[in-house]
């Protein structure tokens, strides 16, 4: 037991690398508040688009968010990182990270949402022009706040999982907890910065996954 | 132009790079035939027992997801892979990703699989019962197959999900196809085999996301 508390809870090691792990933990929430936003935003804009059916348009759109749904975000991260800069693009691995899961949310936040604007009933579509609004004014105040409700529990989870993703930063060297917790085991040979970095992880998304549990029974679909 | 083909889509590095993305290729077949088969099954027992009457088997279950769906998929796999061995468990890569990937898949699956059985309705339960089937009788024939038909959409996710993880593989030095294209990028100097691996996972799992957007509308337009 002795054995097992000085190899896994090494209070020397741990306290000597806590700092760097909490630093990764602001990296993280920065990068995933960052990737969240920015990913929603996108999504919700091109699903915007798609409703205005131009068919040049949107075949496009399908075409990239299918490619995004089905690539490793891995994948997409290294292509960024390691791939671009023969073409002369040069992006720091932050920026490449948070791109890569940006655009991957962005994809899957295009598909629920637009999914939700079909789930609109047609008749809400012809109700709201025929009381004279503009196609614009019908998408914003009508069609979209019943949409959007719709979508958020699928949005919450898939959000989640997506920023979980945050930790594939640590493979090209994003200093978020992951990182963190790898190179100080390494240095020290000791595995217990990779249980503080793990608490991080709980401490972080425990509640986060508890939230989307309580989101999805509370915006359940009514059958 | 002449830059973007020398990069990316250079055949004499394709023709070099080929032997070794190939059997990164098996090597990540084989992965997803032991992972998904694996994580189902476990999904498949952490749903049944989530339908316990014992109340504290099912908060075991419900811990035992929260805490493996709160955890990055990267951070388990480290902590099974670097962790372990210092317990004296050494699982060698493979094993370590199977273990990890069981951890995490399991309690993916079991969510989906206990909103499942939660979706039958209970008359169905007290109906096959009343016939004389025992209690393990009606979930395999009556209560299961509805079960799993009425979430297959999420279960197909789900496993799309899963196999676009078994990328995370190459963090352990597993050679799967990304750590195949990574090596070969290394080896040739070049990027085009991490064009070729994104374009190997794009063809195998285009099909996937294609089904799955079909499963969507459809399911949008029986609500």
């Amino acid at each position: 037991m002795g054995r097992f508390a000085d190899t896994f809870l090494n209070w020397a090691v741990m306290a000597q690398y806590a700092p760097r792990i909490l630093e990764g933990t602001w990296v993280t929430i920065r990068l995933a508040l960052a990737v969240a936003i920015a990913g929603i935003a996108c999504g919700l804009f091109l699903s915007v688009l798609r409703a205005f059916r131009f068919r040049a348009i949107n075949v496009f759109i399908v075409f990239a968010v299918d490619v995004l749904r089905a690539l490793p975000p891995l994948v997409i991260i290294i292509a960024f990182y390691f791939a671009l800069p023969a073409l002369g693009v040069r992006m720091s691995a932050w920026v490449s990270t948070w791109l890569a899961l940006s655009l991957v949310l962005m994809a899957f936040s295009e598909e629920i949402f637009w999914a939700g604007i079909l789930a609109v009933p047609r008749g809400q579509w012809e109700a709201a022009r025929s009381t004279g609004l503009s196609f614009l004014q019908t998408l914003r105040d009508v069609v979209l706040p019943q949409a959007v409700r719709l979508t958020i529990p699928p949005l919450t989870n898939r959000t989640i999982a997506i920023t979980k993703n945050t930790a594939l930063g640590a493979v090209v060297a994003v200093g978020e907890i992951l990182y963190q917790a790898q190179s100080a085991y390494s240095f020290s040979y000791n595995p217990s910065p990779l249980l503080l970095g793990a608490a991080a992880y709980l401490i972080l998304f425990i509640p986060v996954v508890c939230f989307g549990r309580w989101i999805e029974t509370r915006f359940a679909w009514k059958r | 132009m002449e830059a973007l083909i020398r990069g990316f889509f250079n055949f004499d590095i394709l023709a070099q790079a080929w032997p070794i993305l190939l059997a990164g290729f098996w090597m990540t077949l084989l992965l997803t035939l032991a992972v998904v088969p694996l994580g189902f099954a476990g999904g498949l027992a952490v749903a049944l027992a989530s339908t316990t009457k014992s109340f504290f088997v099912r908060a075991a279950v419900v811990g035992y997801v929260d805490l493996f769906r709160a955890f990055p998929a990267l951070v388990l796999l480290m902590l099974v892979a670097y962790g372990l061995p210092f317990l004296d468990i050494r699982l060698g890569a493979f094993g370590s990703v199977a273990l990890a990937f069981f951890l995490n898949t399991s309690s993916y699956y079991g969510e989906i699989l206990r909103a499942g059985i939660e979706s039958v309705p209970r008359g169905q339960l007290e109906a096959a019962r009343s016939t004389g089937l025992s209690t393990l009788q009606t979930m395999a024939w009556v209560v299961l197959p509805q079960a799993v038909r009425n979430v297959v959409p999420d279960l197909i996710s789900n496993t799309l999900e899963v196999i676009k993880l078994t990328s995370i593989a190459s963090v352990v030095a597993l050679p799967e196809l990304l750590h195949a294209a990574r090596e070969a990028q290394a080896l040739t100097y070049n990027a085009t085999p991490i064009i070729a691996a994104g374009i190997i996972y794009l063809v195998c799992l285009w099909p996937l996301v294609r089904l799955l957007s079909r499963f969507e509308h459809r399911q949008i337009a029986l609500h």
